[in-house]
């Protein structure tokens, strides 16, 4: 588990070197390291599913923050005040990390299978569907009905992105 | 370095490269959405590879000659029959009595292609629905960027 911890800091501090960091392509490429760590994580964590889905998303992310952001100079407002910014950034660091140690008491252990229905799912999901894959049998049998609901999500936002990035010049056009 | 008006994209060296590889990322993907309920993957990483191939062919070629091979009203009916095609094939499950019930009666054997019902069909529509929405979202944005040039 030691590898584990080690990419976890390395995420860490990759994130921190992705919010300091004053030229905006390093802070991308930065992201997509972290991107990349949790995919190595997911890895570690035998969720080779999900280490896929997570390493194709990070470099479409990454393609697409490089096109967007590559030509424009956004400057990084960094003036005064730094005590009051340092403060308030520590105390909710305090608060966060107070409020996810009484949060995370209440979980199980890590990786002790409690749960009844999935007990259920990875015993009788081979013959129920006939699946070899257990995760593609629990998301898109077991629980079809929420993958429904996320192709939604993701229709609405490519309609959404579509919408605001539209051609805007047509109403002008038709008031002339 | 010599800049070319009449040809978009990237230099030579990136073209010819992207020509021997686009064909293998884009099968690659048509492999991980069809063997999805046999290995790793599924519909939604298969078909981010699907948009990335084209992606890949628009950065390298640019947007004229992708949007020549997936052009912009195919990929919006593409999407939109993936999207129906899903909602489809849970209605029809309602008609044998629940949502999204699997409802080929024989499952075929396990780790055969050819099984597991419905949840093949699944990751077809499921990956219509991502790549083609994914690779719309890119195209918009590297239009939205060449209008603001003109201006």
């Amino acid at each position: 588990m030691i590898e584990l911890q080690l990419l976890l800091i390395f995420m860490v501090l990759a994130a921190v070197v992705a919010v300091e960091i004053e030229d905006l392509l390093s802070s991308v490429i930065a992201v997509g390291a972290v991107g990349l760590g949790l995919s190595l994580v997911f890895l570690i964590l035998k969720a080779p599913d999900l280490a896929i889905t997570q390493l194709v998303v990070e470099i479409l992310c990454l393609i697409i923050l490089i096109r967007a952001t590559l030509k424009k100079d956004l400057p990084l407002v960094k003036d005064g005040r730094w005590f009051f910014n340092t403060a308030s950034t520590f105390l909710f660091i305090v608060l966060f990390l107070a409020l996810a140690y009484l949060a995370l008491k209440e979980l199980p252990r890590f990786g002790a299978p409690t749960m009844r229905v999935s007990q259920e799912y990875i015993k009788n999901g081979l013959e129920k569907t006939g699946a070899a894959n257990i995760v593609a049998a629990i998301i898109l049998d077991f629980r079809g009905y929420d993958t429904l609901g996320e192709a939604t999500v993701l229709f609405t936002a490519v309609i959404g992105v579509l919408a605001v990035i539209r051609r805007v010049g047509r109403i002008k056009d038709e008031n002339k | 370095m010599k800049t070319n008006e009449t040809e978009q994209g990237m230099t030579l060296i990136v073209k010819t490269i992207t020509r021997l590889t686009v064909g293998l990322i884009l099968l690659y993907g048509i492999y991980i959405v069809l063997h999805g309920h046999l290995s790793p993957g599924g519909g939604f990483a298969g078909g981010v590879i699907i948009a990335l191939s084209f992606i890949h062919l628009m950065l390298a070629f640019g947007k004229d000659t992708a949007l020549k091979k997936l052009s912009q009203a195919r990929a919006s009916l593409l999407e939109n029959l993936g999207a129906l095609m899903f909602l489809s094939i849970a209605v029809i499950g309602l008609w044998g009595g629940y949502f999204f019930l699997n409802f080929f009666l024989h499952k075929g054997k396990p780790f055969a292609l050819f099984s597991a019902g419905i949840i093949p069909l699944c990751n077809i529509a499921i990956c219509l629905k991502v790549g083609v929405g994914l690779f719309a979202i890119f195209a918009a944005l590297i239009f939205f960027k060449g209008m603001e040039k003109k201006e």
